[in-house]
């Protein structure tokens, strides 16, 4: 299949699930929050990385030694694939962390930087 | 740092720690149910199909809804159970008999409980071949999250890995979604799961490719597709190779039980080809080797959620009745009995074989072997 690589943004529909056969979804109040800069459309307090899928974002992270991309995996907070740096703090499990209005998301490169250190977790 | 104590810790609120901790407060005990999700319920809260088994354990009810009457159950007890969501425990510490747990990503705190019942679950199994590593190839409990918790398209397209009863449920759930199942591919040369539920997605035009597997994935940045080929008796790749056009590979090759915690508190372990792992050894009561720690549910073996259910049970009411609180007599027994009439068939008849392995009769006769 033709690939789609993180596009959305605001405007952009949702990829939601419109019919249900059995299912009801009860989202949150939408809210817009940022993904490396850009303005996204969520839902409160659901995790970040369904918000990304919804916009159509696969790529999270992108590992350190061989810079593979990384995203969703296992969504129970066990796998460490879809850590992101999330209003400046890295490695965020994004498949467990709630959404929330205005909320910074990045793209994280390598092992990311502990806030307030000198010392540079990226690798080269 | 705060310390949170408690009478029972039950560690999981999925189908397992919900009827633990209902089991233990109502016969008096004080609760407190750890989960790392952001909400309770576990697996049972992204099962859309109606359930099997007993009526006991509510045959004939969809999953997600028998959350709900769990939590209702919990509810009426709403004094003595509290239930801490988006919280892992991430640790026990024998030498402090503590957990460590964390809320969020940056809230630690430690825990201390009288009684613990590790009610963890389990975690998925990924099989290797190149390019697993990219965004769209998911676990099958990560698709169901993602489509029936948040309503979240997976994929347009995909390639379910696996026809034991995951790989052909979530096929089928996958396809109430309003996404293409391109194939079902299975390594082995017959269905694993239910008769019912493969028939069900064939009728409705998937292929169920038996003695098949993916050889690779395709694409750059996230799947674009995947290689499939046949394989020979000794499980070789044979040919011909098959592409197949897809956005999202589904994983549902197995669940191995997470017993780390098990482990820490010292439990006696047993690897345990039919319970999927490596598992506490048990007494009838879930008790382990540590007279603190109980097991139930799939971090004890794999197995289908009602039987999660009645070990869950099982393992609040030992708790509660350890902590000297009154149980009901012969309720042990029933429960016992519940568990048999749902081990029942081929399935249950290696369930079976595995409980033998590590069930223990006393451990004060074994407590120094």
């Amino acid at each position: 299949m033709e690939e789609k690589v993180n596009p959305g943004g605001t405007g952009a529909a949702l990829d939601l699930i419109e019919e249900h056969p059995i299912l009801e979804f009860q989202h949150g109040k939408k809210i817009t929050f940022f993904f490396d800069g850009r303005e996204l459309e969520g839902f409160e307090g659901e995790p970040i990385s369904s918000a990304l899928h919804a916009n159509g974002v696969r790529v999270y992270r992108e590992t350190a030694d061989m810079h593979r991309p990384r995203g969703f995996f296992c969504a129970i907070g066990k796998c460490s694939s879809c850590f992101m740096v999330v209003d400046g703090v890295p490695n965020v499990r994004t498949c467990v962390t709630p959404l929330t209005a205005g909320m910074r998301v990045e793209t994280q490169r390598g092992r990311g930087v502990v806030p307030g250190s000198d010392e540079g977790g990226a690798s080269s | 740092m705060k310390k949170l104590s408690t009478e029972v810790l039950v560690i999981g609120g999925g189908a397992a720690g919900l009827s633990a901790a209902a089991e233990a407060a109502s016969a008096g005990a004080k609760v407190l149910v750890v989960e790392s999700d952001l909400r309770p319920g576990g697996q049972l809260i992204k099962q859309t199909h109606k359930f099997f088994g007993s009526k006991d354990e509510y045959a004939g009810t969809r999953g997600f809804k028998i959350a709900d009457i769990l939590l209702d159950e919990i509810n009426s007890f709403k004094d003595s159970v509290s239930i801490l969501q988006n919280t892992t425990v991430s640790g026990y510490y024998k030498e402090d008999d503590e957990f460590t747990a964390m809320r969020g990503e940056e809230e630690y705190f430690h825990i201390k409980a009288k009684k613990t019942i590790v009610a963890t679950g389990a975690q998925e199994r990924l099989i290797p071949f190149p390019n697993n590593d990219i965004p769209g190839v998911y676990g099958a409990g990560a698709v169901q999250t993602l489509m029936n918790v948040y309503g979240v398209l997976p994929g347009r397209r995909v390639l379910m890995v696996g026809a034991g009863n995951i790989g052909l449920i979530v096929s089928y759930q996958l396809m109430q979604a309003g996404v293409q199942v391109a194939a079902v591919v299975e390594a082995a040369p017959r269905v694993g799961g239910y008769w019912v539920h493969a028939a069900k997605i064939r009728r409705m035009g998937v292929p169920i490719l038996l003695r098949h597997s993916i050889k690779r994935a395709l694409g750059e940045k996230c799947i674009t597709g995947a290689v499939i080929t046949g394989l020979n008796e000794r499980f070789e790749p044979v040919g011909p190779e098959q592409q197949i056009n897809c956005d999202l590979i589904c994983i549902a090759v197995g669940l191995s039980p997470t017993t780390e915690l098990l482990s820490q508190a010292g439990c006696k372990m047993m690897y345990v080809p039919q319970l999927c792992g490596n598992v506490a050894q048990r007494d009838r009561g879930m008790r382990t080797s540590n007279p603190d720690f109980y097991t139930a549910g799939d971090a004890g073996g794999i197995e289908e959620a009602s039987a999660a259910m009645v070990e869950g049970r099982i393992a609040g009411l030992s708790a509660a009745a350890a902590l000297g609180y009154p149980t009901e007599h012969g309720k042990l027994d029933e429960y016992w009995g519940r568990l048999q009439s749902l081990r029942k068939g081929e399935a249950g008849a290696r369930i079976c074989q595995g409980i033998d392995c590590v069930l223990v009769k006393d451990w004060e006769g074994v407590a120094h072997a």
